[in-house]
């Protein structure tokens, strides 16, 4: 499979930010923007449609030397891990720009069209990326434009939110940065030449200490961006204050990167540590889980409420990651998409609410279900997805990562388990208070309900919701394969529980079964 | 043994109700909604009896079964869309859809008066599809889907009437307390996995775990068993987890009757029925069944004796009733717990149905010291609760005198004899608060407000017709389960025996002898309602006065609602607030954070006299420091 389908993914958007600037109105710029954005998309279905499912390795590959001195190599493709995601950043950056152009972004547009573009460029290729240099560029160039969306069209303390958003996420970067140049340099002395390509780098023999040394500086780097429990606290503010697309991007995939990258960078590289570490990330996720739920109970902003929602979502997916077993990987993976459907839908209804009453606090409103019925009818299907409800989408992410937790550690599945309570709660609670009850404003009186763009926005997200929901197994069977040789190179002792040959009585039992059908 | 049947009918025809009603019932108008609304479950039914007719004809033991499509799949991990119809699920397919076809059609009378008709036959067809996809799951995991659904449209519809912010917190406190119970069940099922999975068996197919039961330890059947069973708790209204039933009742009568008597609630017995071969393996879980059945059994029925509201005392009756079932699978009594699992389907929809019909033909009044002498102006009503009282505290020939009768006639024989004799107490109750319910509200003097009175009237034929249907139901509904000898016997034991397995049958029959004492213990229940509420109505005021604790504990449920919240959800609350939230995110962390930033200005002069220019120094330093932070936090929480 050669082509350059997966370069054109990456720079097509650039390719528009760029055309983007040139428009003269906001109108031409706003819809020249939302155009381009479905060529990228129209490229991840071909994508997804040319994908082999069987195979399990890196499947569309570019490899071009580029800065060969130093080992620096143009390395791009896409498996089973990637595919999806690819496809989730161009969905929603195409659903956000269509939502922004209805009135959420009230001035300079073309400037906000550009950075949406070039974030794009920026996450796409970041997933992609095979060289660790060049993933490196484009972790680094994603942050930008989310800096300036974030201090330009936020909200209230939006300067100290970008800050502190730019801030955590450096400090990890930098620390992956050593990691990575240790990596490079050693890899030097075993290969003879300095590489930046993964597969070189996988095969670099390193001491336990080295191991464990560099496995911390990429899993903090990772960490802060999920965002893991106790790294978390940049999140709520940088959601909160963001535009509505900023927080949709940035909860629908940018928070990705961090649970891609230990999946894609810190998990192969070091898998023994992983191994090793596994109970610790899985006891931080527990923890994440729980303390994310609880706080976002008590959250009077609806947008702050939903933004600690994704630290306890992002806790199963770190939890599902870290059983190292089929089950919870491809849950968690499973899950990722899950988080980027129903928490970008969310905000989306956050912003729709917003725009109509400029403010998020839950008790200005209440009885909203009587003015806007169809905007309260499709925060119950979001909101009973984001709640793990079985048949939505939710339900298979949370249960696989169960399932896994399960077969790790009995005991984090436990805890875990508290968390489809709590995440009933926060969610179930907030609805009321907005949607049910007398209305208490005589503004809510009056709202205007969805409009047809806006609706057109909502739609392939409810779609997705429920075929998600149905039919996992078309995605799950292209996940799987990768996932699998991933978990090849880590040795867990559940991993091995699920290739354990049938015993004798059982086979005589499954045979007596398919008899009785 | 099991033939191809396109049982996906079942369930496609209330999924074509639920997607019209969504999305054209506003356009289509009342007329429509109602045709559509009762006409798609009065499809699924007749879906049904042809499939039942298709299992009469096959040899005992045989099932249909249709395979719709495979769902999640990851590792050795794999189950399906699939559905399975046995005898057990017969009787539930027939039940639940055959009495919600009766109660579809009363709620077009019911909810004639309300705007949001749509939305309500919306939900009720979500509803039905999904307490029939719970029946019909051939696996543990669709079992759930139907499981969780039923909870959402428990919760949709306890919160029909939304604009009152009470019934709004009724129907969250249903679901989340549901959501507590679904917490053990999901850890059932991962258990089950996992120890199905030691010996390299993945399934949650309940044809595969019955063939694989005895891969099952005793002490993980108990567990799996119990979490399962904490499920039940939930969705059954069962000690400890049934304060949400009685607050349920502010949903619309036909749903009370529907989800909270018929059907949704008895999704726990049917459970456990279904694993039977399981919980036959935790002898202890079964035991715990038995005995919470039967406390709750008792206990419910003593609140039921007291509370004014008609709908509550029905509520706390459906716990006591429950219980009565759930002490009949806990001492293996399988096909009993079952039996009386449908003729409650029958007497207590109809007594919901007939209070609905009251509070309708009342102009919404639901508190009995404002009824009475409603005989003259309610005929069809009256004699049709009245056949559904007798039919419930157990007068022979009406259904639940056979059916409870097996059930204590089980846990006599079994061995049980503090549940037995609780079971028996029971039986009086049952006599006293639905007798008294029964005189308060039929007979008497009236005491209703002179501007009701004449308003009060008979309710419409769409109404009364489905009353009686189920009355007729419930007098003949028991003659399937006749006492061994007469005429053709227990025939439905024998039906549902292949799917249920056997393993006690000692203890499925009825004894004349346990038949008369428990007749004798209700009638003596009847007796004392007759004299405090009908002969000598002052009586029952005295009393209350006498035993004025006693009176007001039982008025007040136990206080169980007021020790929940200080107990959980305070603290719950308080934790959030003050420890995580603010303590540790806001003060701790964020704290930490922003100091840095300070630290950092401030201590940057000092640090500039130990620059080395040694760029490996530096990043071992600020790794290091990241490090400690990292383990820092760490020994927090693992301390």
């Amino acid at each position: 499979m050669g082509g350059y389908w997966l370069s054109a993914l990456v720079f097509m958007p650039l390719l528009g930010a760029a055309f983007v600037t040139l428009q003269s109105d906001e109108r031409a710029a706003w819809r020249s923007a939302f155009i381009f954005s479905l060529i990228p998309l129209a490229i991840s279905f071909y994508v997804l449609a040319a994908f082999d499912a069987r195979d399990a390795g890196y499947q569309f590959v570019e490899h071009y030397n580029w800065i060969p001195h130093f080992g620096v190599s143009y390395h791009i493709g896409v498996d089973g891990i990637s595919l999806f995601l690819l496809l989730l950043t161009t969905i929603l950056i195409s659903l956000s720009l269509l939502y922004s152009g209805g009135g959420d972004i009230e001035f300079r547009a073309r400037e906000f069209c550009f950075f949406m573009l070039v974030l794009e460029t920026g996450l796409l290729g970041a997933l992609v990326s095979i060289d660790l240099f060049l993933f490196y560029v484009f972790w680094e160039v994603m942050l930008v434009p989310m800096y300036f969306l974030i201090g330009i069209w936020g909200h209230g303390r939006k300067i100290y939110a970008a800050f502190k958003f730019i801030l955590y996420t450096m400090l990890g970067s930098l620390l992956m940065l050593v990691a990575i140049l240790y990596l490079v340099f050693k890899a030097r002395s075993t290969l003879g030449h300095l590489s930046f390509d993964l597969p070189d780098l996988m095969t670099v023999p390193l001491t336990m200490t080295e191991a464990r040394w560099l496995f911390a500086g990429f899993a903090l780097a990772f960490a802060i961006k999920v965002p893991m429990w106790p790294v978390h606290t940049w999140l709520p503010d940088a959601h909160t204050e963001a535009p509505t697309a900023g927080s949709v991007i940035l909860a629908g995939v940018m928070l990705k990167m961090g649970t891609y990258g230990f999946l894609r960078f810190a998990i192969p590289l070091f898998p023994d540590v992983a191994a090793e570490a596994a109970p610790i990330f899985m006891a931080l996720a527990v923890v994440g889980i729980i303390f994310g739920a609880l706080v976002a109970l008590v959250q009077p902003d609806l947008k702050r409420l939903v933004a600690y929602s994704s630290v306890s979502h992002l806790g199963f997916v770190v939890l599902g990651m870290f059983a190292l077993n089929p089950q919870g990987m491809e849950g968690a993976v499973y899950q990722m998409l899950n988080h980027g459907v129903s928490t970008g839908a969310l905000f989306l209804l956050v912003g729709m609410v917003y725009l109509r009453r400029h403010t998020r606090e839950i008790a200005e409103f209440g009885g909203l279900w009587h003015s806007i019925p169809v905007y309260a009818g499709i925060f119950m299907v979001v909101m009973l997805s984001s709640a793990g409800l079985p048949g939505l989408n939710g339900f298979v992410g949370e249960f696989l990562i169960l399932l896994g937790a399960y077969l790790h550690t009995w005991l984090a599945a436990v805890f875990a388990v508290s968390g489809l309570i709590l995440g009933a709660l926060y969610l179930f609670y907030a609805y009321e208070r907005v949607m049910f009850g007398p209305i208490t404003r005589d503004v809510n009186r009056s709202l205007p309900d969805l409009s047809r763009r806006e609706v057109a926005v909502m739609a392939p997200l409810l779609a997705l919701m429920f075929l998600m929901g149905f039919f996992p197994r078309p995605l799950l069977n292209r996940i799987e394969p990768s996932v699998a040789a991933l978990l090849q190179r880590t040795h867990s002792h559940v991993a091995r529980i699920d290739s354990h040959p049938p015993t004798p009585a059982v086979v005589a039992a499954a045979t007596r079964t398919a008899n009785l059908r | 043994m099991a033939e191809n049947f396109p049982l996906g009918l079942i369930l496609l025809f209330p999924a074509i109700g639920v997607v019209f009603n969504l999305f054209f019932g506003r356009r289509a108008g009342r007329g429509t909604v109602n045709a559509v609304g009762a006409g798609v479950i009065g499809a699924a039914f007749v879906v049904g009896v042809i499939a039942f007719a298709r299992l009469l004809a096959m040899a005992p033991g045989g099932a249909l079964w249709c395979t719709l499509w495979p769902w999640i799949e990851a590792g050795s991990f794999k189950v399906d869309v699939a559905l399975r119809f046995d005898a057990l699920t017969a009787v539930m397919v027939l039940v639940v859809a055959g009495v919600a076809t009766l109660i579809h059609i009363y709620s077009a009378g019911y909810m004639a008066e309300d705007e949001d008709y749509a939305r309500f036959f919306t939900y009720m067809n979500l509803f039905v599809l999904s307490m029939l996809t719970l029946v019909l799951a051939d696996n543990l995991l669709l079992m759930f889907v139907g499981w969780e659904g039923v909870g959402l449209c428990s919760y949709l519809l306890i919160a029909f009437w939304y604009t009152n912010p009470q019934f709004a917190y009724n129907g969250r406190k249903a679901f989340i307390v549901n959501r507590i119970g679904d917490a053990g069940f999901m850890l059932g099922i991962l258990t089950l996995v996992w120890t199905l999975a030691q010996h390299g068996v993945w399934t949650l197919n309940f044809v595969e775990i019955h063939q694989h039961v005895n891969l099952i330890g005793s002490a993980l059947a108990t567990t799996i068993g119990i979490l399962l069973f904490v499920g039940a708790t939930g969705k059954s209204a069962q000690i400890p987890l049934y304060v949400w039933l009685p607050d349920a009742m502010v949903g619309p009568t036909p749903v009370s009757a529907l989800i909270h008597a018929a059907t949704m609630v008895t999704a726990g017995v049917y459970m456990i029925a279904r694993l039977h071969f399981l919980y036959a393996l935790g002898p202890d879980a079964m035991e715990v069944v038995a005995v919470i059945g039967a406390v709750t059994c008792f206990f419910a029925a003593t609140i039921a004796i007291t509370q004014p509201d008609i709908k509550r005392v029905l509520a706390y009756s459906t716990i006591s009733q429950l219980g009565y079932m759930f002490l009949a699978v806990g001492v293996g009594a399988f096909s009993a717990g079952i039996f009386h699992l449908m003729t409650h389907a029958f007497f207590k929809g109809l007594l919901f149905l007939c209070a609905g019909s009251v509070i309708h033909g009342m102009g919404g009044e639901q508190d009995m010291n404002k009824m009475g002498g409603l005989a003259k102006k309610m005929p069809i009503t009256c004699i049709t609760m009245w056949a559904a009282t007798l039919a419930i505290t157990a007068i022979p020939p009406f259904a639940g005198f056979f059916s409870k009768d097996l059930i204590l006639a089980g846990a006599y024989t079994s061995g049980h004899l503090v549940l037995y004799l609780i079971g028996l107490i029971t039986a009086g109750l049952t006599g006293l608060y639905m007798f008294r319910l029964m005189f308060m509200t039929f007979h008497g003097a009236s005491r209703v407000d002179d501007k009701v009175a004449h308003h009060v009237h008979e309710s419409p034929p769409v109404m009364t017709i489905p009353l009686i249907a189920l009355a007729i139901l419930s007098v003949i509904g028991g003659w399937v389960g006749l006492p061994e000898g007469m005429a053709w016997g227990n025939a439905f034991a024998r039906f549902l025996a292949p799917a249920v397995g056997s393993f006690k049958p000692a203890i499925e029959a009825s004894e004349p002898a346990l038949s008369g004492l428990s007749l004798a213990v209700t009638v003596v229940g009847i007796a004392i309602a007759y004299v405090f509420y009908l002969s000598s109505p002052g009586l029952a005021t005295v009393l209350a006065w006498r035993a004025r604790g006693l009176y007001q504990l039982l008025l007040e449920k136990y206080y169980i609602d007021e020790i929940y919240d200080t107990l959980v959800s305070r603290p719950l609350f308080f934790v959030a607030q003050y420890v995580l939230f603010r303590g540790i995110d806001h003060y701790t962390i964020d704290g930490l954070v922003d100091g840095t930033g300070i630290t950092v200005e401030a201590g940057g002069e000092a640090v500039r006299r130990i620059e080395t220019g040694n760029v490996q120094h530096y990043a071992l330093v600020y790794l290091l420091g990241a490090v400690a932070i990292a383990a820092f936090y760490l020994y927090r929480v693992l301390r």
